[in-house]
């Protein structure tokens, strides 16, 4: 019996078996959330009976991440402004900062690091909350009058996640770009006109801004949807919801990497 | 009913700053940096005018002292006529000075150089610099090494 447990053969079986066990959760975990997905959308748009609920979501998630965004924004905006300036003015090309800011935020930065920390501070809120209300069982008592908790909670939740992503984005490439401008324009002394002119000439509504919108609104519903699925599927326990919390920002933090490699090429490659 | 009122209120302010936000990315600034610069025109004709765009600066032994502020074909002479706005403070430029295109270093924006001349009258509001030097075209120096070396072999 004991070599048979510490033998080659046993071990690795017994490897082999966690593995497969691994596998099975995962795919078990991945058909859960197809299945959600699938309830969830005959759903979206019967919650536009009651706007009020989604504007109070679009306050919750989109209005109370304001502050870290527009924080976040300027910063990246400052770093970026003095690492162009340093490359830029290797090649006597400092006039090119402007349109060097201003397009790696709006088309990658601003969705990708406004998702990360969206993520981070409403995805992982909205996880908790509901699936707090499942463990206090307030889901249940919805369902016991007849009351449909995913058009009335997770929802106007998924919706307020879509509409707060591209506005958080847009602000975030915004502030940005004034970020750049300060260190580059005041700080440095690059040619204010250049600054602005070139980020006119070759900044695109449609290449740049609209393929910067996509992403984000993208971004917005795999991070809502993520966020609703592991607070609704949470275990009932508050472990169950430490777990859901982190899950919810793990997951979505690389939907948000990988997904955007592939919008990226899709946009921008080939 | 008040605090729902007020969450719509600061909703509605996030959203308008937001779609404002996209807006501004979308429609690119369209005002900023010309009105800054006031004075007085002069135009210039040139055959080429390489990268020249609108805004670019127009400089005198480096400095910067006004902008492109348009550029158009002539319909007769079809010679790019280019348009500058010379900041006010600068108003004893020579009727003889010339104005060549440059490139700013090997990858920069191109920039009108203004090499003033020795007249001791001066370019006034509206006036035209007669002696100019078109935009370095890399491509045509370089057919024109090329084909030096090969009629010299």
């Amino acid at each position: 019996m004991n070599e048979r447990q510490n033998g080659f053969p046993n071990s690795f079986l017994r490897g082999l078996a966690a593995l497969g066990q691994g596998a099975m959760a995962a795919a078990a975990h991945t058909g859960q959330m197809v299945m959600f997905t699938g309830h969830l959308l005959w759903r979206l748009l019967p919650a536009w009976t009651r706007p009020r609920l989604i504007v109070q979501e679009l306050y919750a998630i989109g209005v109370l991440s304001l502050v870290i965004i527009l924080i976040s924004g300027g910063f990246v905006g400052l770093v970026l402004g003095l690492q162009g300036y340093n490359i830029l003015s290797k090649f006597n090309a400092t006039e090119s900062l402007g349109v060097m800011v201003a397009l790696s935020l709006v088309r990658e930065l601003g969705p990708v690091v406004t998702a990360l920390l969206f993520a981070g501070r409403a995805g992982s809120a909205v996880t908790a909350e509901i699936a707090l209300m499942k463990t206090t069982e307030q889901l249940s008592a919805m369902e016991m009058m007849a009351v449909d908790p995913l058009r009335r909670v997770v929802a106007p939740r998924f919706w307020g996640a879509v509409f707060s992503m591209p506005l958080l984005a847009g602000l975030f490439s915004l502030v940005g770009i004034a970020g750049g401008y300060f260190i580059g324009v005041v700080v440095l002394g690059v040619d204010p006109a250049s600054y602005w002119g070139q980020i006119q000439q070759q900044m695109q509504p449609v290449d740049d801004v609209l393929n910067g919108v996509i992403k984000s609104l993208v971004f917005g519903a795999v991070i809502g949807l993520i966020a609703v699925f592991e607070g609704f599927n949470a275990e009932p326990t508050s472990l169950g919801i430490s777990r859901a919390t982190t899950r919810t920002v793990v997951l979505s933090s690389l939907s948000v990497l990988g997904l955007d490699f592939i919008l990226t090429a899709w946009m921008f490659g080939a | 009913m008040n605090a729902q009122r007020g969450i719509e209120m600061v909703v509605g302010a996030f959203v308008l700053a937001g779609i404002a936000a996209l807006l501004v990315l979308t429609l690119k600034w369209s005002d900023f940096g010309t009105s800054s610069v006031s004075g007085y025109t002069l135009t210039a004709e040139f055959d080429n005018i390489g990268g020249l765009t609108d805004r670019s600066p127009i400089k005198m032994a480096g400095v910067t002292i006004g902008r492109v502020s348009s550029i158009q074909i002539d319909p007769k002479t079809f010679e790019a006529v280019v348009t500058m706005v010379i900041s006010s403070q600068y108003d004893n430029l020579p009727k003889d000075s010339f104005a060549s295109i440059y490139t700013a270093g090997l990858l920069g924006a191109q920039y009108i150089e203004i090499s003033p001349g020795g007249d001791t009258k001066v370019l006034k509001n509206g006036d035209k610099i007669t002696m100019t030097q078109s935009a370095v075209v890399l491509e045509k120096i370089i057919s024109k090494f090329l084909f030096n070396k090969a009629a010299a072999q």
